[in-house]
């Protein structure tokens, strides 16, 4: 836990890793990427944070509480969008009814991109809720009868 | 070496199935929890990399859109929706590729088969004509057309679909030189065929080819499904040997055994056959 | 925007939005509260939706406004408009019946997790039901099997079985999903679509190893996941070690969400022009189907514990389902639709009956149950009129199946198969009969484990299990509802098989 060349260089990826989950959502919808990898790759920066300092040390910056709360929304960011274009009275996820008025179809680009982003925020809290229960249980075994 | 060369050249499946085999086998023959969700995981695999193969096409790039320089490029061949009329003077082969070449980017390219001239010509009646060829037509007709109204109950939505079909007919351009339609596919004579079809169609057809991208999305979908099981699979092995205290599949068994009739199965049978010996 | 246009995507879409609440929702009764309003809300939903098909024909949805075969395409006939109101009103009935059990069963701090896992469990089997696109078929099957993984696994506060049945289950669900999706990967390589109805078009004429190959992996894939009967084995654990409230709702609605897939992919999908498939009908469906109902009503016959007992009487029901539609004839899936509906009705009234007695009893033994008629005589009365019904006793919703499935037996040439209907429901007789002995004859306990005080359960459970067991009883009388819906849900598949009668 205390090794100092492994927390530089983790400091040090941590922001480049965030930017890249960032491209990654927002440059999905035309490229190569979208929601679920830059989840992953989001989710990827606070695992090796939990790696170099410690569960604790990463739970205090995002704790589970949030990442519950983030799921939902990330769903509900998805499911939303869709209800939105149904009151606006096309059929579920018809984002052209986002900008009716739109004669390249802009409703088609930002309805895919809130639903990007509502796929990178349940992706990205869902695994950090995994990983968090799977490193946090509480072993009442001995590690030695594994 | 004919069977040589039919064995090598699906190789794809090939490893498809020995993948599958081996995952299959690692679930069922390992009595421990986790190497039998790793197995499933091997079995799961297998069936993504099928999919991903039936949906490759050779010389066909990822389907990635390539963005605005290519829609340049597709304003300087306006006519390119018209392509496969052009290539119908290279007679009715070449008519029948040119189809196929367009609309084989909706559809999967078919790499199966005995028999692959017919599949290739099976393909093209098959998908060619009832997708692309209708879908075309709703392209070069005004967008609220007949065709367009008769695939679509709403109005607009022909027009959508006409949208995305010149999407995939502007996507492509570049040199389409001998166009493969498959990995393992064409030889012999339906693969003379589909090249001098894509010699006749090369000048009237600038389209590249993309790899078809539905099986990619499909696979995206199914490997998400397949973490999601991994991750409950898992799971479960913690609750168990939290539970349990072991996760070898005869242990629970005999646990499970021992709780319910007071000792393990079968220990019963041996004792009855040692006192009877 | 009007609602009507949307309703038929207003299943889905009510649940499956819920369903992430429920972990906001303060602890306590909220969740179930609002699990409930929305399985109401999905319920009226799917009655809307089954009167306009019922009046106007089929209906399909284009989602995102993208028109199929290119998008996804929720379609709607009256066959699945059937399987919807069935599984939706399963629903209905069992979230506020849950409350009391899952309070016994369930852990505190996972009741919220478990009100969500049901409403995706339902939106999962709704969805399946739904669709007219086959890889969509996949998606909702998972997302329902994996709920349903983790809703058995819940049951491990009493009896840590449950998270072993949970984990074979798994296993075997994820094998028969993968199955069924290298089926489908065969049908789209051979046609390029995975639209249904589309598929069926292309399909036509095309009767190479390819498409056998493809018809092979989902029938088998679908039968693991049906538990047809050699591939049962996760069942009876499953349903055993669940939390009753679980059972009550799987049982009477998973098994026959994946019978209603293998009917639309049967007779939908593929056609009849394929002798591939006539062979797979007589030599695989049609002895699996008579060996099922034998197999495992035998062996419910010798079980202690009456959950399980009623566990193997479903696989022995399934038989009767795929005996139906292996005939291949109108009458035949007609008997097979009618035959899904009032064995839900049936089997999720005995499940709740089993609910209540491990309310007050703790313990679901067949010990349990001695002398029960003293002491919870409403529920002893609740499960003995459906398990009547079971063994199919006139005036009961039992009977119509078996009558339906006899004439069909008979019409279709397949005499023996009638006889042996009649025989294997003597032995639901004789499995029936003697958990009535126990609970009608026997002195209860008096003290010792299963030694229990005169209470009944709470009307929370008692409404919704009497409201079945009443449909057990108005539908076996009213024949012509369900029977009348199913011979013309049946006559249009049959139409779109363009099958020889």
């Amino acid at each position: 836990m205390d090794h100092l060349i492994l927390k530089v260089t983790s400091k040090l990826l941590f922001a480049p890793i965030i930017l890249f989950a960032l491209y990654v959502q927002f440059h999905g919808d035309y490229g190569p990427g979208g929601g679920f990898q830059a989840g992953v790759i989001f989710a990827v920066a606070f695992i090796l944070h939990a790696f170099c300092f410690g569960l604790d040390e990463t739970k205090k910056a995002l704790p589970q509480k949030a990442l519950t709360v983030a799921m939902v929304i990330g769903f509900l960011l998805y499911s939303g969008t869709g209800l939105v274009t149904m009151l606006r009275g096309a059929n579920l996820f018809g984002y052209d009814a986002l900008f009716p008025a739109s004669t390249h179809h802009a409703g088609q680009h930002y309805g895919i991109l809130v639903v990007e982003l509502g796929v990178g925020v349940t992706v990205a809290s869902t695994m950090l809720t995994i990983f968090y229960h799977f490193t946090g249980r509480e072993p009442d075994i001995d590690q030695e009868d594994w | 070496m004919d069977w040589f060369d039919f064995i090598l050249a699906r190789y794809n499946y090939w490893i498809f199935i020995l993948l599958m085999m081996i995952g299959l086998y690692i679930v069922f023959a390992r009595g421990n929890l986790v190497k039998k969700i790793v197995g499933l995981n091997i079995f799961q695999t297998s069936v993504f990399i099928y999919y991903i193969s039936i949906g490759k096409i050779f010389g066909g790039t990822a389907p990635i859109y390539m963005g605005d320089e290519l829609d340049a490029a597709s304003h300087h061949e306006p006519e390119s929706g018209h392509g496969a009329d052009a290539g119908a003077h290279g007679g009715e082969t070449a008519h029948a590729a040119a189809e196929g070449a367009q609309s084989k980017i909706d559809n999967s390219a078919l790499d199966h088969g005995d028999d692959l001239k017919e599949t290739l010509h099976s393909k093209i009646d098959n998908n060619a004509l009832d997708h692309g060829n209708d879908l075309k037509e709703a392209l070069k007709s005004a967008p609220v057309s007949d065709e367009g109204a008769s695939l679509h109950d709403l109005p607009d939505a022909g027009e959508k679909i006409a949208n995305t079909l010149s999407h995939t007919d502007k996507t492509p351009p570049a040199p389409a030189p001998g166009i493969e339609f498959s990995p393992d596919g064409l030889h012999g004579a339906a693969g003379d065929a589909a090249h001098s079809a894509a010699e006749a169609a090369h000048g009237a057809m600038e389209a590249i080819v993309y790899t078809n991208p539905l099986p990619h999305v499909l696979i995206l979908t199914a490997i998400v499904v397949g973490v999601a099981t991994t991750a409950v699979g898992l799971a479960l092995a913690v609750r168990i040997r939290e539970a349990y205290g072991t996760i070898e599949e005869d242990e629970l068994e005999a646990a499970d055994d021992i709780a319910e009739f007071g000792h393990q199965a079968g220990v019963r049978a041996q004792q009855a056959a040692g006192s009877a010996a | 925007m009007s609602i009507a246009s949307q309703l038929p995507v207003l299943p889905i879409i009510m649940p499956i939005m819920a369903a992430p609440v429920t972990l906001l929702l303060p602890k306590g009764r909220a969740p179930h509260l609002w699990a409930c309003l929305f399985t109401w809300l999905t319920f009226a939903a799917c009655i809307a939706l089954f009167r306009e098909v019922d009046m106007s024909g089929p209906i399909s949805y284009h989602l995102g406004d993208w028109a199929p075969p290119i998008g996804i395409e929720y379609r709607i006939d009256l066959a699945n408009a059937l399987v919807l109101l069935l599984v939706s009103g399963i629903a209905a009935l069992v979230m506020p019946f849950a409350y009391r059990s899952v309070q016994l069963e369930v852990d505190e701090r996972q009741t919220p997790l478990f009100y969500g896992a049901m409403l995706i469990c339902m939106t999962g089997l709704l969805g399946v039901t739904i669709t007219g696109d086959a890889f969509n078929v996949f998606v909702f099957l998972e997302i329902s099997s994996l709920s349903t993984y983790a809703l058995i696994a819940m049951g491990a506060r009493r009896d840590r079985r449950a998270l072993t049945a949970a984990f074979n289950y798994l296993v075997m669900g994820t094998i028969g999903a993968t199955f069924f999706v290298i089926g489908l990967g065969l049908l789209y390589q051979a046609t390029g679509t995975l639209n249904m109805a589309d598929l069926s078009k292309q399909l036509i004429g095309q009767d190479n190893r390819m498409v056998q190959a493809g018809f092979a992996f989902i029938l088998v894939g679908m039968g693991l996941k049906l538990a047809m009967f050699p591939m049962h084995l996760w069942l009876p654990n499953a349903y055993t070690y669940a939390p009753s409230a679980v059972t009550a709702f799987i049982a009477a609605t998973a098994t026959k969400v994946a019978v209603y897939v293998i009917i639309r992919f049967f007779f939908s999908v593929f056609n009849f022009d394929f002798a591939f498939i006539g062979a797979a009908f007589t030599y695989v469906l049609l002895p699996l189907g008579l060996l099922g109902m034998f197999g495992a009503s035998f062996v419910a016959l010798f079980q202690e514990d009456v959950k399980r007992m009623l566990a193997y009487s479903s696989v022995a029901q399934i038989g009767y389902m795929l005996l139906g539609l292996s005939f291949a004839t109108v009458e035949g899936l007609t008997a097979s639709l009618v035959h899904i509906f009032n064995h839900a009705l049936m089997k999720g009234a005995l499940f709740m009956a089993v609910a209540c007695v491990v309310l007050r009893a703790g313990s679901h033994s067949i010990h349990a149950f001695a002398g029960l008629s003293k002491r919870m005589p409403v529920t002893t009365w609740a499960f003995i009129i459906s398990g009547l019904s079971l063994i199919g006793v006139p005036l009961t919703v039992g009977f119509i199946s078996k009558w339906y499935l006899l004439n069909a037996a008979f019409a279709a040439g397949h005499w023996y198969a009638g006889f042996l209907i009649v025989a294997s429901s003597l032995i639901a007789l004789a499995y029936v009969g003697r958990v009535a002995e126990v609970m009608l004859l026997r002195e209860p306990a008096e003290e010792g484990k299963y030694a229990m005080a005169k209470e009944e359960a709470p009307l929370s459970m008692l409404i919704p299990m009497w409201i079945l067991v009443l449909a057990n009883i108005y539908f076996g009388v009213r024949t012509d509802l369900t029977g009348d819906i199913a011979t013309r849900a049946a006559e249009a598949l049959m139409m779109a098989a363009g099958g020889a009668p």
